[in-house]
């Protein structure tokens, strides 16, 4: 058949030669290509030293955020853990009883908030889904655990600290529309961060 | 006086002791750094970095492997012999460390005008003791495969006995060759006679004057030793382990520790035997200084076994391991023929030479 791209070559089971035969210039020939290797640059990254970078869009570890007041932005009003494809979130509302204003932004909250780590699938749709801008995806990679229980992270570990010099820097994870549209000033809590500043790894390979 | 003549008495009597503690240590000690050296040269020839956690490079790694050997648990199996199942370790682990008596390790040393070579036991046949430990050593796989009672252990002790056995005889035939070269069965003898490096117009070293024995008895030393190509007998892909796949904690240890010493003491045979053992070049110009010509002698020896076991392990790293018909034909086939084509050609030239009558 005629050979459309030229690259093909045909096998020839061919008569070996007495060098071929003896197999030890090939042996020798092998054995310098090992060597050489002993020279090269290793490819192996010192795992907890040294991180592999990460694009600034990671999706890793969530965060609950608060707002410019250090008010939980949460509200739990579900649509996370309806949209979530792995059925990880779950979650118990309560009312926010009088003086409570400072801890809960909406009269609503989550006294409850779970995610199973182990079910997660890090697709990023609750983020998308929170009409409150109360969860998001960062660059943190969730720790191992010896426990199964130990992956289901409540609020202890979800929400933000309060300091405003702690909250969890989630500026990169949002596209120029994104923050283009929450430059609008209902959305105040958005300026606690900086889009430009560069997250992620401080080491690279 | 007196005292002196005692106390050179009590060396006399106690150096060999000495030698066989040191002997023992060594191959020990450099068994078990071989462990990490080769999972690092290893890493290096993968573009890995290789154990790096235990101490700084990983070097208390052998310690920490050597740790979890002895505090795991041990289980011998309800349907084993247990004398056997506990020999057959012992048996791979004394021979292993028996064949490095023979060995002269370097040139004789002078402690207090008396002389004392750095050599366990002188015995007049020592090549031939070293060929009979070593082939006591495929009992001991032999005995651990049999006395587990599990197919593939019994599979894997009989690939090594066979091959064992293939290779015995070409690896036979070719220090029989390196016998009628050096016309002596004492490793001492055979040690001096290639002392320098350059005599009457050529090297003195075995290698030189016959490399075809030295590449059969190379071949077949990493058939002995069970290493790659010829790894057949613990091939872990096709037999779960081979010999030992019943064997665990410091048991299995010493079926692999014993490896190592095998490499180590094979490769200090290739030296003494093909390199010149202790002796290295301009050794004449320090004759006045014995102690000295003793101390580098006996580093070289050193240095050459070391690179002979880094060899071991740049070819495992490299070629695949052989089929079993493949190891089979290039033991009755090739190196077989081979060896005794050599054996024919060596006399033929000794006789043409005249050195033999």
């Amino acid at each position: 058949m005629q050979s459309l791209t030229n690259r093909s070559k045909v096998v020839v089971k061919k008569e070996m030669s007495f060098a071929e035969k003896l197999y030890l210039p090939a042996v020798a020939k092998g054995m310098m290509i090992t060597m050489s290797h002993l020279f090269k640059k290793k490819v192996t990254i010192n795992y907890p030293e040294v991180e592999r970078p990460r694009a600034e869009v990671y999706r890793g570890q969530h965060v609950l955020k608060r707002d410019e007041n250090g008010a939980e932005r949460c509200t739990a009003c579900g649509l996370c853990a309806v949209a979530c494809p792995a059925e990880a979130i779950t979650m118990e509302a309560a009312e926010r009883k009088k003086g409570e204003e400072g801890l809960y932004r909406e009269e609503k909250y989550a006294a409850v908030y779970e995610i199973n780590m182990l079910r997660c699938i890090f697709c990023g749709l609750c983020e998308e889904a929170c009409p409150k801008e109360a969860i998001f995806l960062t660059d943190r990679i969730v720790p191992t655990e010896f426990e199964r229980d130990d992956f289901v992270y409540g609020k202890d570990k979800l929400v933000e600290p309060t300091k405003k010099d702690e909250r969890i820097n989630i500026g990169p994870r949002q596209t120029q529309t994104t923050i283009d549209f929450k430059k609008n000033p209902e959305y105040a809590h958005n300026l606690l961060w900086d889009p430009n500043k560069k997250i992620g790894p401080k080491k690279g390979h | 006086m007196t005292l002196s003549i005692v106390l050179v008495t009590f060396a006399g009597f106690w150096f060999p002791l000495i030698m066989a503690g040191l002997v023992f240590a060594v191959s020990l000690g450099v068994a078990a750094y071989s462990t990490y050296v080769e999972r690092k040269f290893a890493a290096f020839l993968q573009d890995r970095l290789g154990p790096s956690r235990a101490g700084p490079w990983g070097i208390l790694q052998p310690l920490a492997d050597g740790v979890k050997m002895v505090m795991k648990e041990e289980i011998i199996p309800n349907v084993s012999n247990k004398f056997l199942f506990i020999l057959g370790p012992a048996i791979a682990m004394l021979t292993a460390l028996m064949t490095g008596a023979v060995i002269p390790w370097g040139p004789k040393i002078n402690i207090g005008g008396e002389w004392f070579s750095l050599q366990v036991a002188d015995v007049n046949i020592g090549v031939l003791y070293l060929l009979g430990v070593v082939s006591i050593g495929v009992y001991g796989i032999m005995i651990g495969g049999w006395a587990s009672n599990n197919k593939y252990a019994l599979l894997g002790a009989l690939r090594a006995s066979s091959q064992m056995i293939s290779y015995e005889i070409a690896m036979g035939i070719s220090v029989i060759t390196l016998i009628m070269l050096s016309g002596t069965l004492q490793t001492s003898e055979i040690a001096a006679q290639q002392h320098g490096f350059w005599a009457d117009g050529w090297f003195t070293w075995n290698f030189f004057k016959n490399p075809l024995t030295f590449l059969i008895f190379f071949i077949c030393a990493l058939a002995e030793t069970n290493r790659t190509p010829f790894d057949l007998p613990e091939c872990e892909t096709e037999l779960v382990g081979g010999y030992h796949t019943e064997y665990s904690s410091m048991k299995l240890g010493f079926y692999l520790f014993a490896e190592y010493v095998n490499m180590f003491i094979s490769s200090a045979v290739m030296s003494l035997f093909f390199f010149g053992g202790y002796n290295f070049p301009f050794m004449d110009e320090l004759s006045n200084h014995p102690n000295l010509v003793a101390v580098i002698g006996a580093a070289s020896m050193l240095i050459k076994t070391l690179f002979f076991v880094m060899v071991f392990m740049w070819i495992r790293w490299t070629i695949p391991r052989f089929r079993y018909d493949q190891l089979m034909n290039l033991g009755w086939k090739i190196l077989i023929p081979l060896s005794l084509a050599n054996l024919v050609a060596t006399g033929i030239t000794m006789w043409a030479t005249g050195k033999i009558g």
